[in-house]
């Protein structure tokens, strides 16, 4: 009797020894991936928190179009018309419009803009400028070039124009800066006409009512219009 | 002009007394940094730095009794006196050849290690011998593996008279064996009433002489590299904007080859395009006029 208890109680052992050879790797690796889950959890919510989410479900779903390449070999782009729902408020729809740009078609070979580039914020002037405040990544990661610098630049200027008419003009920021160029070769210390021929017609008959209609659009306190006015006021250039 | 000084203010200093004996270029953007030039034979004045840039063109009457700046001896008879006889003077003999990036910029970079800098410096070199061959002098904005800055680089453009100015780049996209050549966007024209152009927007009166001259260029390049499109197009190129001369950029696709000798094998026939180019472009090349240039 004592001899089988024994056997049996060493077999018990084996057993619990073998089971945790097998069993401690697996909960080793387990460990890892739940702490790279937390960094990119952590990751996400410092995105999200610079881009808050601003899509409203109950907002009239519009025919957008956003400008992606035609073909990964060309620099050309084509407008893809989605329908999404669009705020009325220039600076929410541009925003819209804007992150929809950066998430990118179906296909990732035709973006035109890196898919780490976030948009951090976005103003409009009274005169119809917009500034667009893009995250590092936006200069860091598009490809050096003229062609590609400058696709990237014409899909956003584009897809503003096509879906934000009150956006005349665009002048590009990355992390708060004012930068000279892209990434070597687009010249961003200019704002970029948008929407250059819908803008004349409009100022002509109606004056007053451009200002009075985009006072609330400039009203988020973070902007700083004593600054960025005067760096605007400078060379313009059509895309 | 000839015993008749005229008198610029620069912001910051005192009145200064210039004859017609050299050009000055002064740029006062930096104070610390202000350099003055003795731009024999280029008959421009330009002062960059409070952004105002004077080109003198209309000024320069009298001969110029001294050699050329450029470092190139192979055409320099030809341009020796541009005061000279003004049917001559009005001629395009100098081509600026830009080798983008450099120094701590390599540019675009490929896989298989290769950069940007490097290849279009050894292309700026044939480019270079074949406009020779058409009879070109050529200065280049940089011999080694510099850097200069792009107000640096349009500077030397910008003291030239009678040049046109070409920047090399290799893109990071694009249809691997095609070219495209690209003139600055719209910039919105800016002149002043006693003729002075802003260093910021020195482009926008050649805005058309460069369009065109990118066309025929690009036009060469089409008969080599097929797959490049007809005729230049137009991007907000920031070399391009504070140069003072009809100005292209030249790009090749791209730097994502297998390995370099696909770009190397490239380079005769650019370099030839941009040299039957230019000397296409030679008859049209008329500086414009600045209204109310001097008083």
């Amino acid at each position: 009797m004592t001899s089988l208890w024994k056997s049996l109680v060493v077999s018990g052992l084996v057993l619990a020894v073998l089971g945790a050879a097998i069993y401690f790797p697996i909960l080793r690796r387990r460990v890892k991936r739940a702490a790279r889950l937390q960094q990119q959890s952590e990751e996400q919510a410092r995105r999200e928190l610079a881009q808050p989410i601003v899509v409203n479900p109950s907002d009239p779903r519009v025919k957008t179009k956003l400008f992606w390449a035609s073909d990964a070999m060309d620099s050309t782009l084509v407008p893809v018309v989605v329908e999404l729902p669009l705020a009325n408020d220039p600076v929410l729809r541009s925003k819209q419009v804007l992150n929809t740009l950066l998430a990118g078609p179906v296909d990732a070979e035709l973006r035109t803009l890196p898919p780490d580039a976030v948009l951090l914020a976005f103003y409009l002037l009274p005169d119809g400028t917009g500034i667009a405040d893009f995250s590092e990544a936006l200069a860091s990661s598009v490809p050096s070039g003229i062609a590609s610098e400058q696709m990237a630049v014409d899909s956003i200027t584009r897809t503003l124009e096509a879906n934000v008419p009150q956006v005349r003009r665009l002048k590009i920021l990355i992390h708060g800066q004012e930068v000279e160029t892209l990434a070597g070769h687009v010249d961003l210390t200019g704002a970029f006409v948008v929407n250059g021929k819908a803008a004349q017609p409009e100022v002509k008959p109606a004056v007053a009512v451009p200002s009075a209609e985009k006072a609330p659009a400039t009203a988020p306190a973070t902007l700083t219009p004593e600054k960025a006015p005067g760096k605007l006021a400078q060379p313009e250039r059509k895309p | 002009m000839r015993g008749r000084p005229f008198f610029v203010a620069a912001p910051g200093y005192e009145w200064q007394e210039f004859t017609n004996r050299f050009d000055m270029l002064l740029d006062v953007r930096n104070v610390i940094r202000m350099r003055t030039f003795l731009l024999v034979g280029a008959s421009s004045l330009v002062l960059a730095g409070a952004a105002m840039v004077y080109s003198a063109h209309t000024l320069a009457q009298s001969p110029a009794s001294t050699p050329t700046v450029s470092p190139q001896g192979g055409a320099a008879g030809q341009i020796a006196s541009p005061f000279g006889a003004p049917t001559q003077r009005s001629g395009l003999n100098i081509v600026v050849l830009d080798p983008a990036h450099g120094g701590t910029d390599p540019g675009a970079r490929g896989t298989g290690g290769i950069r940007e800098s490097e290849i279009v410096l050894d292309l700026a070199t044939q480019v270079r011998r074949a406009l020779e061959l058409e009879g070109f002098q050529v200065v280049q904005t940089r011999q080694g593996n510099e850097n200069p800055s792009f107000d640096d680089r349009s500077a030397i453009a910008n003291a030239q008279r009678g040049a046109v100015f070409v920047t090399l780049h290799i893109s990071s996209t694009g249809l691997p064996g095609t070219v495209h050549v690209y003139a600055n966007s719209d910039l919105a024209t800016v002149t002043n009433s006693n003729g002075l152009i802003p260093w910021d927007r020195a482009q926008a009166p050649f805005l058309g002489l460069s369009k065109k001259f990118g066309d025929l260029v690009q036009g060469m390049l089409v008969q080599r590299f097929k797959g490049s499109p007809e005729t230049a197009q137009t991007a907000a190129v920031r070399q391009l904007r504070t140069t003072a001369a009809p100005a292209i950029a030249v790009e090749i696709s791209s730097i994502i080859v297998e390995d370099r000798s696909e770009l190397d094998h490239m380079a005769p026939g650019v370099a030839d395009a941009i040299a039957r180019g230019s000397a296409a472009f030679k008859p049209s090349y008329v500086v414009p006029g600045v209204p109310g240039a001097l008083p």
